[in-house]
């Protein structure tokens, strides 16, 4: 069975450590925060200005000088700190970020990212995405394994405008979890969601990737 | 003694504005924008204008009402996905847009305004965004040349100021303000309060007055959230983004 966005979500809160600074993305990522143990000191940032950010207000409370990088309304904590956007990236292209999670539309090979356009759409803008994945230490990417169509996300090459090159280090799918040996390749299988088989992912899988499952966790 | 307080929008930004001009606008989103100095552009009528901001506001708020009432004629931003109107004209190709990752637009105008003509980022590098730009290696790594921005006039927020201009941010409507305090050849604030000079923790000053050619005072913040998330009040400890 195909993991849901929560059990994602669970599955990359598993690749964080005590006392690492994290930013999250828009979608899937947001889930993240939820999903992690009690007792663990994580900081989160948003590229905005600010790191440390706490849980939505309680109603009556929003404070329209707070918000999230998705322009949601949020609360700050005891640790929280305040800076300007310039700073805000000097932190995430200065390395300083342990982890980045954020969604996607394609990953290729090697580790290629393509999550901000598609052309003759709507356009939008890349935001903060390409400044995260040049500069974040981890890379992971939450999405589902296939678009609605059913092609696959996994390709070969990717065929959207690309975020960022060879930057990715984990992808985290419905189906299952593929790490990068290093930033460039090669993709390896790590595991399978419970009841899902090699063949399936293989079947649903443009990139080439090898195959090095781990013992399923239950 | 230098006079910096004027009496509001309009009056402050008198004989600054003419058409085809360049201004960077403050804020992310709806967070920590001019409002009151928008009003008074739109009030203005001048047309064919450039503006460097993270965001082009929403369809009836923020640099949104300039769009709508034709005043823009390019947006240097990095996210304009709130605005259905901005979609519209640029698909019609009433509107140019230069898209920039984020950081690499809060850096620009960072480095305009500290006099740095250009500097390499790893951002972009294989992307559309470093097409026809130098680029060079630094420790095996590739960097691609971005230059600094500056504009004619900054317009931006802040929470409190005094009479010297010396200003102080809240929360994250801090953003891009600062950066474009120091980047626009004047460079015009409007703060929810004005205190004497003196008044102002000289440790917990945000922007420095040099910085800053005229003050106003807004008289009402809309302040309009664009979502508002809420948690419910019993036992809930829901982390947000």
């Amino acid at each position: 069975m195909a993991w849901t966005r929560e059990q994602m979500a669970a599955r990359a809160a598993r690749q964080i450590e005590d006392g690492f600074y994290v930013n999250l993305g828009i979608g899937i990522p947001t889930l993240v925060a939820n999903a992690l143990p009690e007792g663990m000191d994580v900081s989160f940032q948003s590229e905005n200005g600010m790191l440390g950010i706490g849980p939505f207000p309680y109603e009556g409370e929003e404070d329209p000088d707070l918000i999230n990088a998705g322009k949601q309304t949020i609360t700050e904590i005891d640790s929280t700190s305040y800076f300007s956007s310039a700073d805000a990236f000097a932190m995430i292209r200065g390395g300083h970020m342990d982890l980045s999670i954020l969604g996607s539309m394609q990953v290729s090979e090697t580790g290629d990212i393509a999550n901000w356009t598609v052309p003759g759409k709507i356009v939008k803008g890349m935001g903060g995405a390409m400044d995260l994945v040049a500069g974040a230490r981890k890379v992971i990417v939450l999405m589902e394994h296939v678009e609605r169509s059913g092609a696959p996300k996994l390709l070969k090459a990717c065929t959207l405008p690309l975020t960022g090159t060879k930057v990715v280090d984990m992808v985290i799918t419905d189906l299952a979890v593929f790490e990068f040996e290093k930033r460039g390749g090669p993709l390896r299988l790590i595991e399978l969601a419970p009841d899902v088989t090699l063949d399936e992912v293989k079947a649903k899988t443009e990139a080439a990737f090898e195959v090095a499952l781990e013992k399923a966790d239950a | 003694m230098r006079e910096k307080v004027w009496a509001d929008a309009k009056s402050a930004l008198d004989g600054v504005l003419k058409d085809g001009m360049v201004i960077m606008a403050g804020g992310f989103g709806l967070c920590g924008i001019p409002e009151h100095l928008i009003t008074a552009i739109k009030n203005s009528g001048v047309k064919d204008l450039t503006f460097i901001s993270n965001n082009c506001g929403v369809d009836d708020f923020g640099l949104g009402i300039l769009l709508a009432n034709g005043q823009v004629k390019k947006m240097i931003s990095s996210y304009v996905g709130e605005n259905k109107l901005f979609e519209r004209l640029y698909l019609d190709g009433k509107l140019e847009l230069e898209l920039n990752p984020q950081g690499t637009l809060a850096e620009r105008i960072r480095a305009g305004g500290a006099g740095i003509g250009g500097f390499y980022t790893k951002t972009g590098v294989g992307t559309v965004v470093a097409e026809g730009k130098p680029t060079r290696e630094f420790d095996g790594h590739t960097y691609v040349l971005e230059t600094g921005l500056t504009a004619d006039l900054s317009i931006i927020k802040a929470w409190k100021g005094d009479r010297e201009g010396n200003l102080i941010y809240r929360k994250t409507a801090r953003n891009f303000n600062p950066m474009m305090a120091t980047a626009g050849r004047l460079v015009v604030a409007e703060v929810e309060e004005l205190v004497d000079t003196g008044a102002l923790d000289p440790d917990h000053i945000h922007t420095p007055g040099l910085y800053v050619d005229r003050l106003i005072v807004g008289d009402h913040f809309e302040k309009r959230i664009e979502k508002v998330i809420t948690r419910p009040r019993e036992g809930a400890t829901e982390g947000a983004r």
